[in-house]
């Protein structure tokens, strides 16, 4: 067990150590986010109003369309000089390969979200201190159900043609779930009167999500990599 | 099973070419009228669609777990079906809908999951078409976490009141509207077991071509 | 360490779709040889070593390290690969890389393999820069030590010599016969007949996925080639 953590820890920092060196991932994905929230606000902003509860629809499409794209590039930097297969040959457990991947990914997308959600706030007028606590929870727990998938299927994809293409047609049905209970959740604590318990609930359905995407995705990383 | 395939086919066609004269012969529902009919189409699809997703992610699993190369076979048939029934389904509903509710679509979670799930089916059917070799492991570990919607789906309806009609509305139906709609279930299990039959055997059918192939070259 | 317990191939197939990758493929290598995998390109050397890395499996036979088989960890642990994309991050440094790859291993005392590891490839002054900014054959040293660091007993190298000039070419020659003498098996892929003639222990020849030739005597081995893959 305690290497398991070891080579997670171990796959994070160096993916970390590459990415504080270009931030190339960081801050196109970022920059990727924020030009969707803005087409997403002149698609519905009318009479230089937008409608209410927008914010958080708006919040998660930017997170689900950028993490995909973080999620690509990050696999095809372990594509670049195939050193996805030096980390598959390692005698290390499989599965904690993609812990480290995940882990890593849910930082870059966390220091993400933590530019994108005061935008969005500012941008929409959403109150996003009425329940910080709450609002964080639902972030971290929506993008750990859509980056357990994400991760998966990046990886399963590495070797693939299409792959651009497909790991969005793939991902998006099935993280339905996830993005719904984020939205709903999120839209809850960003009401007029901020819908605590409401979001409380959201939160529920979400872990129990994450709790059996997670599981899955660690079982089936090694059978589905070994060609 | 394959014994059952002709029989089966033959008997589901000639059923369903009689439905519309038992569904002709059952009382109009005192709200809808003529479209509530629909509603004995519209069930079977939707149950045989579930099923085909519950199929699939079993025979994924063998296929992926237990390492059973034939399950893929059954994979593919029930997914393709699952297109099938599912397409059946959405658009059935909508002509219901239409008529019951005033929309063609609402937005509740049974009809959002639907949907979604038959998104799953299409991207499973795209990534084995376009996702190169290997594409039948890939797409097996996609459709485990597709099969995962199956539940949800299911339960939605009682956790959530929405608009539509409870699950516990088909046990309680009255015989004269239980008739139709039994025959026409039976019907299509039938064309469906046939079909999943049919496409399975097509499949395994194809992997033995190519393993006579490899063997040949061997001689 | 015990010398490598012995490479043990049977059989071995590997189809995708129709295509036929390997067939047939039949051959056992014990400790200290050095093995070749000659054949022109698409012959099947790439695939049949990703098949004895465990990283591809066969869809007909075995192949067997010692009593055993499979692709678990403690048969990875035996298996160090140098690939011909090399498997180095170019963002980090000799020395990042080659310590994570320690880690990654759970070697005991990652520094002192790092040092020794950059010492042996004679990198030690460049540690500290970028992989990106390396040649072709610092690359290669550096990727070399990489998969030499856990002291594998089964190395597997895919067209090593692509790319190196004579002095490098040599140095690779020579720390591949050091290992020959540590009890290790390696086989390596290559296009490079003069430079492995009289370095192979044993040389195979590989032609549209099958083995149309084995030879255990290294000299003449540009002729011997020539006849036995043109035939």
């Amino acid at each position: 067990m305690n290497d398991f953590f070891r080579v997670a820890w171990h796959v994070v920092r160096k993916d970390m150590t590459v990415e504080i060196r270009s931030k190339e991932i960081l801050l196109t994905t970022l920059l990727f986010a924020v030009s969707v929230v803005l087409i997403f606000s002149f698609a519905i902003v009318r009479e230089g109003r937008a409608p209410d509860d927008v914010a958080a629809g708006i919040l998660w499409v930017a997170i689900s369309f950028a993490g995909t794209l973080a999620m690509g590039r990050t696999f095809e930097r372990e594509r670049y000089n195939d050193t996805l297969r030096a980390l598959l040959l390692a005698p290390a457990d499989r599965p904690a390969i993609y812990a480290g991947k995940l882990l890593g990914l849910l930082l870059l997308l966390g220091l993400v979200e933590i530019m994108l959600v005061p935008l969005v706030a500012l941008l929409f007028n959403a109150p996003i201190f009425a329940f910080p606590g709450m609002l964080i929870a639902l972030l971290v727990a929506g993008t750990l159900g859509f980056a357990a998938v994400g991760t998966l299927f990046a990886a399963m994809l590495v070797r693939v043609r299409s792959r651009d293409t497909l790991l969005p047609v793939l991902l998006y049905p099935i993280t339905v779930p996830v993005m719904i209970c984020g939205v709903r959740g999120t839209a809850a604590l960003f009401q007029a009167t901020p819908d605590e318990p409401m979001a409380r609930l959201w939160m529920g359905i979400l872990v129990a999500w994450d709790v059996i995407f997670v599981t899955l995705a660690l079982w089936t990383f090694e059978p589905v990599m070994t060609e | 099973m394959r014994k059952l395939t002709t029989p089966f086919i033959g008997l589901s066609a000639g059923m369903l070419f009689v439905a519309p004269w038992i569904i002709n012969a059952a009382p109009y529902e005192s709200t809808m009228g003529l479209v509530q009919k629909v509603f004995y189409f519209h069930f079977p699809a939707a149950i045989l669609f579930l099923a085909s997703a519950i199929i699939c992610g079993i025979a994924s699993l063998r296929f992926l777990f237990f390492k059973k190369p034939t399950a893929d076979a059954w994979a593919v048939a029930s997914a393709e079906l699952g297109l099938l029934f599912g397409a059946m389904t959405l658009v059935t509903g909508p002509l219901w809908a239409r008529k019951a509710w005033g929309v063609w679509w609402v937005w509740d979670p049974r009809l959002t999951m639907s949907l979604v799930l038959f998104l799953i089916f299409a991207a499973y059917a795209i990534l084995r078409k376009y996702g190169g070799p290997g594409s039948d492991k890939l797409a097996a570990g996609m459709a485990l976490f597709g099969m995962l919607n199956v539940p949800f789906i299911y339960v939605s309806v009682n956790i959530w009141r929405t608009l539509h009609p409870m699950t516990s509305v088909v046990p309680t139906l009255p015989t004269e509207f239980g008739i139709p709609l039994w025959f026409c279930f039976a019907a299509f299990t039938m064309l469906f077991v046939a079909l999943l039959n049919l496409r399975a055997t097509l499949a395994l059918h194809e992997a033995r071509v190519e393993a006579l192939y490899l063997d040949e070259d061997e001689a | 360490m015990s010398d490598f317990p012995g490479l043990t191939v049977a059989d071995v197939a590997r189809h995708y779709g129709r295509r036929k990758a390997l067939s047939q493929i039949s051959f056992t290598c014990d400790a200290g040889e050095i093995v070749g995998l000659l054949g022109p390109n698409g012959a099947g050397k790439s695939t049949l070593l990703n098949v004895l890395a465990t990283l591809v499996t066969p869809s007909k036979g075995t192949v067997q390290y010692g009593a055993a088989t499979g692709s678990g960890a403690v048969i990875r642990r035996m298996i160090g690969m140098l690939g011909h994309d090399l498997f180095l991050y170019p963002e980090l440094t000799a020395r990042e890389n080659l310590a994570f790859f320690a880690r990654l291993y759970g070697l005991a005392d990652v520094a002192g393999a790092v040092d020794a590891a950059l010492a042996q490839a004679g990198l030690s002054d460049r540690a500290d820069d970028f992989v990106s900014s390396y040649s072709r054959g610092m690359r290669q040293r550096v990727a070399l030590e990489r998969a030499l660091l856990h002291d594998p007993k089964l190395i597997l190298l895919d067209e090593p010599f692509t790319g190196l000039d004579q002095a490098s070419t040599a140095a690779l020659v020579a720390r591949l016969k050091d290992r020959q003498q540590a009890g290790c098996v390696i086989v390596l892929a290559t296009h490079d007949l003069d430079v492995v003639e009289g370095v192979l222990s044993r040389a195979i020849y590989l032609k549209d996925g099958r083995i149309v030739g084995t030879d255990t005597d290294s000299r003449g081995l540009v002729d011997r080639y020539r006849r036995a893959i043109h035939a």
